[in-house]
């Protein structure tokens, strides 16, 4: 058995785009959220965390209603600018951070919201604009609620199957990755590739999860036991 | 240290999780007391023919359930490998079928072939994007689906049609490859992509898809579906029964009047 590596670099890249999105989205989301009150908060949290309670399957069918060409997003870009998402890395990428975005709001809108507002208050007495109290005392205290977020969603858009079979289908080097690999091998017979995927998926999941627990511990003692991080 | 009361809710919501989980029981010792139950893997082309032959087989033999599992005959076959309960197998190639008789999984007295088919390529209703076979690899055709060729006979026998107009890799630059035969009709009748192949059975089963164009004559194997009891069942002697009423006339009558052909010389 040769293994073919063109699943695993694409999973990756797709995977690093869909955090790129997730990564900033996921964020600002959290922060606007957790600082405003508004109407219909509550619905709309929920909304943003769909995806993580939602069978992938139905969100990728939702997707696919959505951007498929007779879809109202798909049809509109099909007739403005001749694009089609569907069947195409983009729609991968797409799914990819769709699904993995609650993890990375969930993470951030706890860490914001473990930071002492009061702290943020005292650089505003001493002057500081809004811009440069978030990224001097916001976003340091943040930071390990950041970092866990970025590795799941990561771990998450690595390992994304059920909406991406949806909407980008298996499209050897544009959509095929490793979890499509995976599935298309088992189904071909080729249970040694099936599982060698498999295992360096697994393996690649663990090291990401144990790896952040060793730095979260050593960086943050004070932020995992879930109080407020010290000053 | 849980409370008390924490305690009893957590107590409570086992009691409810393991009453939903017994709500199965009663319903598979029924399924256990009716005489047979019978399951028929199929090709995923065969959807509309195999059901209507187990209802027509089902009514003809009360107490015998007929239950029908589709799939791509290579995933089918893997299934059976890796140990599923299966009666009769109908497959859309002779491989799947081979490979199983190599083990030792089928009968091979009961083997026989069921029906033919043909290949088309089909476009969304209203496109006109192919008009004979070559013109799919035309750029104007951006994506076309197709079987995946390892495990979908309908993607091998185009594979093969591809090959043999020395279009293969113009058109796998731009395949999507789906699951199975009716995934491929799904794809193209969704208009996401812009054509696919199918075979002529898959073309006529849809309203919202139109037959481009044929596979040139000989361009591939011939398309032959072939039965057999699978050794795995445990019910020899009902899966024999079922196998030869699926060979008979009335099978293949039911097959004939949904665009199957009559199996090829082999």
């Amino acid at each position: 058995m040769t293994l073919d590596w063109q699943p695993v670099l694409l999973s990756l890249r797709v995977a690093a785009a869909a955090l790129l999105l997730v990564a900033a989205t996921g964020t600002l989301a959290a922060r606007a959220m957790t600082r405003r009150d508004f109407p219909g908060k509550d619905v709309l949290d929920g909304l943003l965390v769909l995806p993580l309670v939602l069978p992938p399957v139905v969100t990728g069918f939702l997707l696919l209603v959505l951007l498929g060409r007779g879809g109202p997003v798909g049809g509109f870009l099909e007739r403005a600018f001749g694009v089609q998402l569907v069947f195409t890395v983009y729609a991968a990428v797409l799914a990819a951070a769709v699904v993995s975005f609650p993890l990375m709001y969930g993470s951030a809108k706890a860490a914001f919201q473990g930071v002492d507002r009061r702290l943020e208050d005292a650089a505003r007495t001493l002057g500081a604009g809004e811009a440069r109290v978030f990224f001097r005392v916001t976003l340091p205290l943040a930071w390990p609620g950041l970092v866990a977020g970025t590795t799941l969603s990561f771990a998450r858009a690595l390992g994304e199957f059920g909406a991406t079979v949806m909407v980008a289908g298996n499209i050897p080097g544009e959509t095929t990755t490793v979890p499509l690999a995976i599935f298309f091998a088992a189904d071909a017979g080729a249970m040694r590739t099936a599982g060698a995927y498999s295992l360096l998926i697994a393996g690649a999941s663990m090291v990401m999860v144990v790896g952040l627990n060793a730095w979260t511990r050593r960086r943050a003692p004070g932020w995992r036991r879930g109080g407020r991080p010290r000053a | 240290m849980p409370t008390t009361r924490t305690r009893r809710r957590l107590a409570g919501a086992l009691a409810l999780l393991a009453l939903v989980a017994g709500c199965g029981r009663p319903a598979e010792r029924e399924a256990r007391a009716e005489p047979v139950v019978l399951t028929v893997s199929a090709a995923s082309s065969l959807r509309e023919a195999v059901t209507e032959l187990a209802a027509q087989y089902e009514a003809a033999h009360p107490g015998t359930t007929v239950r029908v599992n589709l799939g791509a005959s290579g995933a089918l076959r893997q299934q059976i490998e890796q140990g599923a309960r299966v009666d009769v197998f109908v497959a859309a190639a002779r491989g799947p079928m081979d490979a199983l008789a190599e083990r030792g999984l089928v009968d091979p007295a009961t083997r026989a072939d069921l029906a033919g088919n043909a290949l088309v390529v089909v476009v969304p209703r209203g496109s006109r994007a192919v008009r004979e076979f070559r013109d799919l690899a035309a750029p104007r055709v951006r994506r076309v689906a197709l079987g995946a060729p390892a495990s979908v006979p309908a993607g091998e026998y185009a594979l093969e049609a591809l090959r043999g107009q020395g279009i293969a890799a113009a058109v796998e630059a731009k395949a999507v490859y789906a699951q199975n035969a009716r995934q491929v009709l799904a794809y193209v009748e969704s208009g996401n992509v812009d054509a696919g192949i199918v075979y002529a059975t898959d073309a006529a089963a849809s309203p919202r898809v139109a037959v481009a164009a044929a596979a040139p004559p000989g361009s591939h194997r011939p398309i032959v579906y072939p039965l057999a009891v699978v050794r795995s069942g445990g019910h020899p002697r009902e899966a024999r029964a079922l196998a030869a009423y699926l060979r008979g006339p009335r099978a293949r009558a039911v097959l004939l009047r949904r665009g199957f052909l009559p199996p090829p010389a082999p």
